[in-house]
Order: C-alpha cells, then sequence, then structure tokens
C-alpha cells in the first residue's frame, strides 16, 4: 500500500499546497491517476456508509424545511389551523398517540389543536435558518478573525488572543437567553409588537457573535503554520500584498477544517437554537417552532398524551444526529488521519 | 509558580471586570426604561420613579457601575420607597420583583445546582472516563463498537429529550422514582439523593459519551508513545503498563476538561434544571430573564463568568501538578 495514490495523502489535506503528487513505482505495472485531495476525500466518502445514511436524513430534512410550503398545500392543512372540535374538554386529541389519523399524520397538539405534522415541518424551517445563518456568518466571522490573527502577530495576535479567551469567558447560554429580550425590548417601545423576523435576527446575531471563537483559534493555529511555507515565501519574494497573500494562497488551503468546523457548527445551532425556544426564549407565536414544540409537549408529559413531547423531541434528536454524523464522516474524509 | 499565579490572577481580574462592564451597560444602559422593564407592567407612574430613584438610575452610569462594585466588597444600602434595605457585603442588587436581595435568591439556588452537577460528575467522570479508557485497550472489539456508537447517540441527543424520557418512563409510567426535588443534604441524605437520581442520570449519561470519546482517542494516542514501549519493553505486566504509565498520561487533558466543565455547570444548568423544575441557578436565572428582573440576571451571568474565568486558573495550576513535563514560568 506504500506508493498507491491513497497513501501519497497520509498527510492531512490541510497542510497540502499542491495536488497530490504521485509515487511512480519502479514497475510501471498499473496506471496511475493523479487526483486532488478534494477528489480523494470525495472517494473515501463515498465509500462511508455512515455518510450515505446521514446525508440521505439530512437531505431529507433539509427538502421538509425547504417544501414545507408545498406539502402544506398538498396536506391541505396550514400550519396555524385550529381544530379544537377534535380535542376533549381537557384539551388532549381525541383517539390514540394524540390523536394520530390519516388525516393528522403526527396527531394535534394538546390544548391547542394544531395539526402536528404541519408545526413541525414549518418549525424545521425555522432551526434550519437560523442554523445555517448562524453557522455560516459565525464560521466567516472566525477565519476573519483567525488569519488576521495568525498571519499579522504581534499585538495585533495578542489582542485578539485575548478578545477570543475574553468572548469564551461569557457563560454562554445564560447570556444568550438574557440578552435577547434585552435587545428586542431596547429596540422597540414598551407594548410595540415585535416583528417575528426582528426576533430570529437577534438569535441569528447572538449565536454568530458567541459561535466564531473556535474557528478562529483552529484557523489561526493553521496559519501559523502555514504563513511560514516556502510558496508563500515566494508569492512576497514576487511583490505579493498581504491580501492576495491571505486570500489567495493561504486561504484555498485551510478550506477542510473550515468546512468541518461548519458542517460541525450546524448540529450545534440547531440543539442550541432549540434549546432556547425550550426555555420559551427567542422565536416566539405565531412563527411555528420546533424546540418550542418541545417545551408545550413537556406540560403534557404527565398526561395520556406524551406523544405531543416525543414527536418532536426525536425530531430534534434524529436532525442533530444526521448533521454530526455527516460532519464526523467529512472530517474523516479530508483527515484520514483522524479517522479510527 | 507564584508569578504565574499572580499573572493568571491579573488577567483573570481584568476579564472578570470587562465582563462586569459589558453586562452592566447593556442591562441598565440599553433598555430605554430600566425601571419600567424591572418593575412590571403593572407599575404606576410614581412606583417607576421611586424605583428609577433606589436604584440610583437617575445618576450617571459611571457612579451607578461603581455603586454596584461597591456593594459587592463593602456592601450598600438601597432605599426602597422609603424602606432603607441593608444590602450585606457581596451585594449583587436588590430585585424589585421577588422583593429581596439577589444574594438571598442565589444562596437559595445555589446548592441545587451544586448538587446537580457535583452527582453529574461523578457519573460522567466514572461511566464516561471508564468505558472510553476500556473501549480504547479493547479497541476494534464489539465492546468498543457499541460503546462508541452508544456514545455518538447520547453526544446527540438533548438534556431534554433523554430528562424527558426518563420522567416518561421512570416516574409518570411507572412510578419507580418521585419527581425529581431538592431536599438539602444536611436534612436527609437520602431524599436528596433520590430527588436528584434523574437530573444525575440525565446530566451524567449525556455527558459521558463525550467524555468516553475523549478519553478513547486519547488513550490509544498515549498507548502509541514512545515511553509506552520502553514501559512493555522492560517486561511490566500489562496491567501495570496500562494503568501506572498510560492512563496516568492519558488523563491529564481530560482533567482540564472537566474542570471548564465544571466551571461552566456551576453558572446554572439551565436545562437540565427546567426539565426537572428545579430552582437552581440556572432555571433562576432563566425566570428572571421571563420576567425581565434585571438586577438578578446580571448576577447570574456575572457568577457564572465568575465560576468558569476561576475553574480555568485552577485547572491551569492543576496541569502544572498532574503532568510534570509543563513548568509555569
Amino acid at each position: 500500500m506504500s506508493n498507491t495514490p491513497a497513501a501519497a495523502d497520509s498527510r492531512s489535506p490541510s497542510t497540502e499546497d499542491t495536488a497530490v503528487a504521485v509515487v511512480q513505482p519502479e514497475t510501471a505495472a498499473k496506471a496511475f491517476v493523479g487526483r486532488s485531495p478534494g477528489q480523494l476525500a470525495w472517494i473515501r466518502l463515498k465509500r462511508d456508509r455512515t455518510a450515505f445514511a446521514s446525508f440521505i436524513t439530512v437531505v431529507f430534512f433539509i427538502l421538509l424545511a425547504v417544501l414545507a410550503p408545498v406539502i402544506s398545500r398538498l396536506y391541505g392543512i396550514t400550519a396555524t389551523e385550529g381544530f379544537s372540535e377534535k380535542l376533549t374538554y381537557q384539551g388532549l386529541p381525541t383517539g390514540y398517540l394524540g390523536g394520530i389519523s390519516g388525516e393528522h399524520w403526527l396527531g394535534l397538539e394538546a390544548g391547542i389543536g394544531r395539526d402536528l405534522f404541519m408545526q413541525l415541518i414549518f418549525g424545521m424551517r425555522t432551526s434550519l435558518i437560523i442554523a445555517f445563518l448562524s453557522a455560516t456568518i459565525s464560521i466567516v466571522l472566525g477565519v476573519i478573525l483567525g488569519i488576521v490573527s495568525g498571519y499579522f502577530g504581534g499585538w495585533v495576535d495578542q489582542t485578539l488572543t485575548w478578545f477570543t479567551d475574553f468572548m469564551l469567558a461569557f457563560p454562554f447560554l445564560v447570556f444568550a437567553l438574557a440578552i435577547i429580550p434585552i435587545i428586542n425590548t431596547a429596540s422597540y417601545d414598551v407594548g410595540e409588537e415585535v416583528p417575528g423576523s426582528f426576533r430570529i435576527a437577534v438569535i441569528i446575531g447572538v449565536f454568530a457573535l458567541f459561535g466564531w471563537m473556535t474557528t478562529a483559534r483552529l484557523v489561526r493555529g493553521q496559519i501559523l503554520s502555514l504563513r511560514e511555507r516556502e510558496y508563500v515565501e515566494a508569492a512576497r519574494a514576487a511583490g505579493a500584498g498581504s491580501g492576495h497573500i491571505l486570500f489567495k494562497q493561504l486561504l484555498p488551503n485551510i478550506w477542510a477544517p473550515i468546512l468541518v468546523s461548519f458542517s460541525l457548527a450546524l448540529p450545534g445551532f440547531i440543539a442550541a437554537e432549540a434549546a432556547l425556544s425550550f426555555l420559551n426564549i427567542g422565536v416566539v407565536e405565531p412563527t411555528p417552532d420546533l424546540g418550542r414544540l418541545v417545551y408545550y409537549g413537556r406540560q403534557w408529559l404527565g398526561t395520556p398524551d406524551w406523544a405531543y413531547f416525543l414527536i418532536p423531541a426525536t425530531t430534534v434528536f434524529i436532525a442533530v444526529l444526521a448533521f454530526n454524523l455527516l460532519g464526523d464522516s467529512l472530517r474523516d474524509a479530508l483527515d484520514p488521519k483522524s479517522s479510527k | 509558580m507564584f508569578r504565574f499565579l499572580i499573572k493568571r490572577l491579573l488577567l483573570a481580574s481584568t476579564t472578570l471586570v470587562a465582563i462586569s462592564i459589558v453586562t452592566f451597560l447593556l442591562f441598565f444602559a440599553v433598555p430605554s426604561s430600566p425601571a419600567w422593564v424591572m418593575c412590571g407592567r403593572n407599575c404606576s407612574p410614581e412606583r417607576i420613579a421611586q424605583v428609577e430613584q433606589s436604584l440610583g438610575l437617575d445618576q450617571p452610569i459611571t457612579k451607578q457601575y461603581t455603586d454596584f462594585v461597591q456593594g459587592i466588597f463593602v456592601g450598600r444600602t438601597i432605599d426602597d420607597a422609603g424602606t432603607i434595605r441593608e444590602c450585606e457585603a457581596p451585594c449583587l442588587g436588590y430585585s424589585f420583583r421577588s422583593k429581596e436581595p439577589v444574594t438571598d435568591t442565589i444562596t437559595r439556588s445555589l446548592p441545587i445546582t451544586v448538587s446537580i452537577v457535583g452527582g453529574a460528575m461523578v457519573i460522567f467522570l466514572t461511566v464516561g472516563v471508564g468505558l472510553g479508557m476500556l473501549a480504547a485497550l479493547k479497541k476494534g472489539t464489539v465492546f468498543d463498537r457499541v460503546a462508541i456508537g452508544a456514545s455518538v447517540g447520547f453526544a446527540s441527543t438533548q438534556t431534554y429529550t433523554l430528562g424527558g424520557v426518563l420522567l416518561l418512563v421512570l416516574v409518570y409510567s411507572t412510578g419507580l422514582l418521585p419527581n425529581p426535588h431538592y431536599t438539602p443534604i444536611t436534612e436527609n441524605p437520602l431524599d436528596w439523593a433520590s430527588g436528584m437520581l434523574l437530573p444525575w442520570i440525565t446530566l451524567g449519561l449525556i455527558n459521558s459519551a463525550m467524555y468516553a470519546r475523549l478519553s478513547r482517542a486519547q488513550m490509544i494516542e498515549t498507548l502509541q508513545e514512545d515511553f509506552v514501549r520502553t514501559a512493555r519493553a522492560k517486561g511490566l505486566s500489562p496491567g501495570v503498563v496500562n494503568r501506572r504509565h498510560a492512563l496516568r498520561a492519558a488523563i491529564t487533558p481530560i482533567v482540564t476538561i472537566a474542570g471548564v466543565d465544571l466551571g461552566a455547570y456551576l453558572g446554572g444548568v439551565v436545562i437540565t434544571e427546567s426539565v426537572f423544575s428545579l430552582n437552581g441557578i440556572g432555571r433562576e436565572a432563566a425566570q428572571a430573564v421571563t420576567d425581565l428582573n434585571l438586577p438578578i440576571v446580571m448576577a447570574t451571568v456575572l457568577l457564572a463568568a465568575f465560576f468558569i474565568v476561576t475553574m480555568n486558573i485552577i485547572v491551569d495550576m492543576l496541569y502544572a501538578v498532574i503532568d510534570p513535563r509543563v513548568r509555569l514560568g
């Protein structure tokens, strides 16, 4: 195995500066194909069954979220429609497992009487929008700050490192749940309705503000080792400016760890958003939300309608698990050294 | 060691001061009327004026901040509509909603959080680290695969999901366990433990997953190191090599992470406390946020930051003690 193309890539692709050079064996019995680290990673990923299964699940969830309005049209019920006539006088849905029937695939919300399936897919939409935007913004922030801090060094680096440590000392959940209502009340006058889109923007902002630190540290470390490489020196000798070196020379070489941190940040933000809503802070009615469904369900847990809790909770679990597994597979594919 | 400690303490206090200023500005300068926010919806304009005065909100923000800091170190008096309230030394403010000094709320809720976190830590440091180490030693076997598979699953489980399922199965459906509740350990240790069992299991299992993965990876790496090979080559028994040589080196980073986690958890395990309706620091903070009870919010944020910063220092010191390779400059 020592001179097959796959083994030639045993160095981490993150430190690879050019496409893999294929070691030519003495006997040219087999034809060797030169492959870029990206192609090699893709081949490894395609062989991974866990990756395939989690990828399908992730795509399924994304499709549910994106197509939610279409599904709602076909299903014939909207997310806000109430069916209180199908609830008992205690607010429990009639029928088994929280009123699961051909008409209501996942039953009804106890007490409120809305269709749970519709609430779930529209809630998924909210969760995924928040998670994707938060992950994107925090990764971009982290990459920029990490590159700047690692490349320029000196007092810039020291200041940014202190700032990173400072941000890490904030108790994230407590602070996030404290600051969100404060921003909302400060931006709108007393008694004024805070629009749902503004609430979502605030959540994304807070998540991004507290999410960039690990990426920044990671990128800084990578840049520290890369900036001493010959090709960077060559670029500098050729008269390239800092901007060119940073974004044309260094950035393309660290895309692999950045991609991995992005894919692992997603499930983190899905879970964090659901956690906020579980505390009934963050997204409020009438915007549907996964975490809030779990919060409502928790209040009915002691009643015969425990399905109301279990269905949304399981959905969050499967979504987070699928995204996590996909992120893990991606890391294994991009960095063969990290694999079991 | 001494110089290092001084340096770290200075840095830590700078961080704490910076955090306190940021939180103070956010909570007292950003809302258009903190007094209204703190007093509540059905507050008369006179009452708002009173609150404003007793909080010193009519004074410049720097004066307000120095008063707050002074309260923490020497105590202060707060004038609530003519009644003078004495707020003793670690005074973190006075809550007009709950009509008591914030310190009282905290001394009431902190033992609950400490109980939950303490028990959970025992679980994840034994079960999690133990399983991870065993899996590393039995790498590639069925045991290893099952342990790793389970830990991937548990690591993606949300606290409220596991907590809710446990509540459903063990409390509501079968009645095997009582509803989680808090009894001080000094009153009835048995009742304390039975009331805390569910939060311990929930938080313990979810963290065990992370610690198992971590300690497995750490142990596998350590087992490949030269000093382990040397120990084996000397003819030491596998048990001695694994326990005395490899384990000791592999456990060091775990201690660091456990210390940092402890600091983060002591500031409140919000979700765990909320699922089981236990009024620890975290739930108190979440409740205060919903009620816009600013003094409590501010105090809990500061307290949580204090725990994080302090545990970071302790971990750094501990690191030098357990790992002789680390020399503190």
